[in-house]
């Protein structure tokens, strides 16, 4: 309860974010700054962000899902993924080539982005935070055994890594590997295994569940 | 498209001032080209307020790990691919 809870005439400490990062503060500055030179409009931002807090991992995960029951929609999304994506009814997003990548018993592939942090927005949600740090950025290129091994994934020995570095227009999704164990799910089910980060390539799918006896 | 699949190129190891994408650590590089994405715009120029055209012809190249980190721990077959310009490549001999 408000100890000024009454009448009165004298003002109160505007509400402010008292310690607002400075990035923060600067992506106000430049967004006031870019609106005032009509560059944006202010509707341009809300859009922006309405669009993406819009998007899900849930998209991407029916993508993984559809590949994994359906081998010639697998050869039509590793031929074309924005294709592939708009086959479902996804959007792919603004990118004009959506690459898939498969993950196989011999080949374990991650993303990362080293220059800043592009990502499969429109198939996966907005990026989690590690994904734009500067330790995962520098380490995913340079260690990236060490760095799958910190997000537990355990790869043996002979297993290839590829680490694809999206430092253009394109964007990457990786296909994890079908967890053992799922034969008789429904794609629905399977979708639901398929994680942001194993379509990151720094996971594999959850596991199912064991089926009651 | 100047290269093709398969084709061993080595990365420009200029120095460029401003924006670019052609990232420090495969600057004089070996690699081989992986996949020709085709035509897109050049953010050299589109980062400061330009259209971007011509556009640049966009390649996804791999590299041996070994090559681009001289103490890389991992096997001998871990590559690491990237995504580069054009005007970013030379014929490697």
């Amino acid at each position: 309860m408000n100890e000024h809870d009454h009448d009165h005439d004298h003002s109160h400490t505007p509400i402010t974010n008292g310690h607002e990062p400075a990035a923060a503060e600067r992506a106000r500055a430049l967004e006031r700054l870019l609106v005032e030179k009509g560059v944006i409009g202010r509707e341009d931002v809300r859009e922006g962000i309405d669009w993406l807090v819009s998007r899900s991992p849930a998209d991407g995960a029916r993508i993984v899902a559809r590949a994994w029951v359906d081998p010639t929609f697998k050869q039509r999304l590793l031929a074309n993924a924005r294709g592939a994506a708009l086959e479902l009814g996804l959007d792919p997003g603004p990118s004009r080539v959506v690459v898939a990548v498969e993950n196989t018993e011999a080949v374990h592939h991650m993303v990362v982005c080293t220059l800043c942090s592009c990502y499969p927005k429109a198939l996966l949600g907005p990026p989690p935070d590690w994904y734009k740090s500067l330790p995962y950025r520098s380490r995913a290129v340079s260690d990236p055994r060490g760095v799958l091994s910190e997000f537990g994934v355990r790869l043996e020995d002979d297993v290839e890594v590829r680490v694809l570095d999206s430092t253009a227009d394109i964007r990457y999704l990786v296909i994890p590997r079908r967890p053992a164990g799922c034969e008789t799910m429904s794609e629905e089910e399977l979708a639901a295994l398929v994680t942001r980060d194993s379509m990151i390539g720094v996971a594999e799918p959850a596991a199912p569940a064991p089926v009651a006896s | 498209m100047r290269y093709r699949p398969g084709q061993r190129v080595r990365v420009a190891a200029r120095p460029h001032e401003g924006h670019h994408r052609t990232p420090g650590y495969v600057k004089g590089k070996i690699c081989s080209v992986h996949r020709v994405h085709g035509p897109f715009t050049n953010p050299e120029t589109r980062a400061y307020g330009m259209d971007g055209l011509p556009k640049q012809p966009l390649y996804l190249v791999g590299f041996a790990q070994h090559d681009v980190w001289p103490d890389y721990r991992g096997q001998g077959d871990d590559r690491i691919y990237v995504d580069l310009f054009e005007h970013w490549l030379e014929e490697a001999e």
